[in-house]
């Protein structure tokens, strides 16, 4: 198997005009993101579909023990870059050494994950290359009469879409917004080639220095089967949304205001500054619903609302509306979600 | 410190329309306003000079139209505001907005600090901060709360995936500030009347800057839009479930589980 794969990239070798596509693979202290491996798969898809081939870019102060596990989920060859000084992810330290490798193997597409490293890297990039970068896109085509990239990128609050694609410059660029695309399943009978690469920096090239970092691996909302979304209505209590979304096994998220107000980190927020629920299910309590909102729950399979005012705008967005009090109705639907799982 | 504070004048989002027969954006009759993000941005430089002293600097891309805007920053304590306003410049993408920024920042000359809001509100793409950081060769730290100076560094705290980080760095540098990190102050009101009368606000075209019009605006865009679409609102039941908070709850528990 390895040397089949290996001829494949020799043959790489000899056509080096073959679409390559580049995908940036984020670590965190050795954790993968998975928007990283979720762009993985859409490039395999896309490499698949134009005969050209996937170059995953890893980089870190130790990070060749995660090679395996990304050849495995679709790249055709792992290139990884290892120095103390990217041990911590700095944008222009990462964007120094990144820059390098495209200019050394001038790939045709470069997707990176819109995490917000991932965006900060990403528009660096754009600059040193003179390229155009797409912005966290929702959906990745290739445009049938040019074979360029098209990407779906969501303005204004996220209900209006632009489709897009890169003018000038010899590569075109992407960031892809988590949560949309699915990840493979890593095939242990898919070897790819692992390279390591220079990565060339001196201490005089990093100016920023992380201090220290605190880090929750929670799921993220966007993959979240079932949410439990509290607004300003909860009124800052969040023992009973916090109970409900354990009764139903998911995940609490809240409205930008809640976490304006530093009750709940921001990555759980809810809307278009936020994430995009796919979920299954969504206990929307105490929103409004407003414009900026309403795009987290688009692609959510039930919604169902809760709120005292009956004119609000979150009624027109849910399948099940209840006009009320969440603070009379949640103790006896926990109740009821405790009894019956009895 | 001589801080320097980008600010994007964006539409008010709830009052965009999109026109499904023509595929544009309907603009007409749509408030502008700061983008809050930008506010948060004004807002970290201001208290920071309250505390180290120096001047803010507010520059704006845009039409004429935008001074009022800018006059407001004013208001809010900015020493002083450039509107960087030619024809050339529209239809810019961030490749060649950040250009354009980056260049009247070097205009303005040497600084300790630019700050940028996180992201616009329309756009969204979070691109312009760190393409500002690039073209000006300085570092940058995105998505910051909390930036305080200690011994001549910057310290700010930084959103990242499922948490945060304490990153410090060199000056000059480019910190693009979390929307809501802070709470932007309210005009003063002696300030405004100053600002809304005598203040002078100085503009900026492109031959002040010394750009090339290929370099700037449409022509100076890396990216172009083929289509505009509107996402359908999703078709939703909208029933609305009644009864006692008992009766209500078995309902809905119902909906539940039928939902796994």
């Amino acid at each position: 198997m390895s040397q089949i794969l290996l001829q494949k990239e020799e043959g790489k070798e000899e056509n080096m005009n073959g679409h390559e596509i580049f995908v940036f693979i984020e670590q965190t202290d050795g954790t993968i993101e998975d928007v990283s491996l979720e762009v993985l798969g859409k490039a395999r898809e896309i490499a698949d579909k134009l005969g050209g081939s996937v170059t995953a870019v890893l980089f870190g102060e130790n990070v060749e023990s995660l090679t395996g596990e990304v050849a495995k989920s679709g790249a055709d060859l792992v290139l990884y870059g290892e120095s103390s000084l990217l041990k911590d992810y700095t944008t222009e330290a990462y964007a120094k050494v990144f820059e390098a490798q495209i200019r050394k193997r001038k790939p045709d597409v470069l997707l990176i994950g819109a995490t917000h490293n991932g965006a900060s890297l990403a528009a660096s990039l754009a600059i040193k290359l003179g390229s155009g970068l797409m912005a966290h896109v929702i959906d990745l085509e290739i445009e049938s009469d040019t074979g360029k990239l098209l990407g779906s990128v969501p303005g204004f609050g996220g209900s209006i879409v632009s489709v897009c694609k890169c003018s000038k410059g010899d590569i075109e660029m992407a960031t892809v917004r988590p949560g949309i695309f699915k990840q493979r399943e890593p095939s242990t009978s898919r070897i790819g080639v692992i390279q390591r690469i220079e990565a060339d920096l001196k201490p005089e090239d990093k100016k920023c220095k992380v201090l220290e970092r605190s880090v929750k691996r929670t799921e993220e909302l966007a993959r979240t089967e079932r949410v439990v979304v509290a607004g300003l209505g909860c009124r800052g209590e969040l023992s009973l949304p916090k109970e409900l979304a354990e009764d139903i096994g998911g995940s609490l998220g809240v409205s930008r205001p809640l976490a304006d107000k530093g009750l709940v980190p921001k990555d759980k927020v809810v809307g278009s500054t936020g994430s995009s629920l796919n979920a299954k299910l969504a206990i929307v309590l105490g929103v409004s619903g407003a414009a900026h909102f309403s795009s987290g729950i688009r692609d959510v399979k039930t919604v169902i609302a809760i709120n005292t005012d009956s004119n609000s705008q979150i009624f027109k967005l849910a399948d099940y509306c209840v006009k009320g009090d969440l603070f009379e109705i949640l103790p006896y639907l926990t109740a009821e979600l405790e009894s019956s799982s009895k | 410190m001589k801080s320097l504070v980008c600010m994007k004048v964006a539409p008010k989002v709830d009052q965009i329309k999109f026109d499904e027969v023509k595929k544009t954006i309907v603009r007409e009759g749509v408030e502008n306003e700061i983008n809050e993000a930008d506010k948060n941005a004004l807002e970290a430089a201001l208290s920071l000079k309250e505390t180290h002293g120096g001047t803010v600097t507010v520059i704006s891309m845009g039409p004429p139209s935008f001074e009022p805007y800018l006059r407001l920053a004013v208001s809010m304590g900015a020493d002083d505001a450039i509107l960087l306003s030619d024809r050339a410049f529209a239809a810019a993408d961030t490749f060649a907005t950040s250009r354009v920024l980056a260049q009247a920042i070097k205009k303005v000359g040497l600084f300790d600090l630019v700050f940028c809001g996180e992201a616009s509100s329309d756009g969204s793409t979070e691109q312009v901060p760190s393409s500002i950081a690039e073209w000006l060769g300085v570092p940058q730290i995105t998505y910051a709360n909390n930036i305080k100076i200690e011994d001549s560094k910057v310290v700010g705290r930084r959103v990242i995936t499922g948490g945060y980080e304490i990153i410090e760095s060199q000056l000059p540098v480019l910190v693009s500030v979390e929307l809501g990190a802070n709470t932007p102050r309210f005009p003063d009101f002696r300030r405004k009347r100053w600002a809304d009368k005598e203040f002078k606000l100085t503009v900026w075209n492109i031959q002040d800057l010394g750009l090339n019009p290929n370099d700037v605006g449409l022509l100076g865009s890396y990216t172009i839009v083929k289509e505009l679409k509107s996402l359908p609102a999703p078709a939703r039941k909208g029933e609305f479930v009644t009864g006692s908070p008992q009766e209500i709850a078995k309902k809905l528990a119902q909906v539940i589980k039928a939902s796994a």
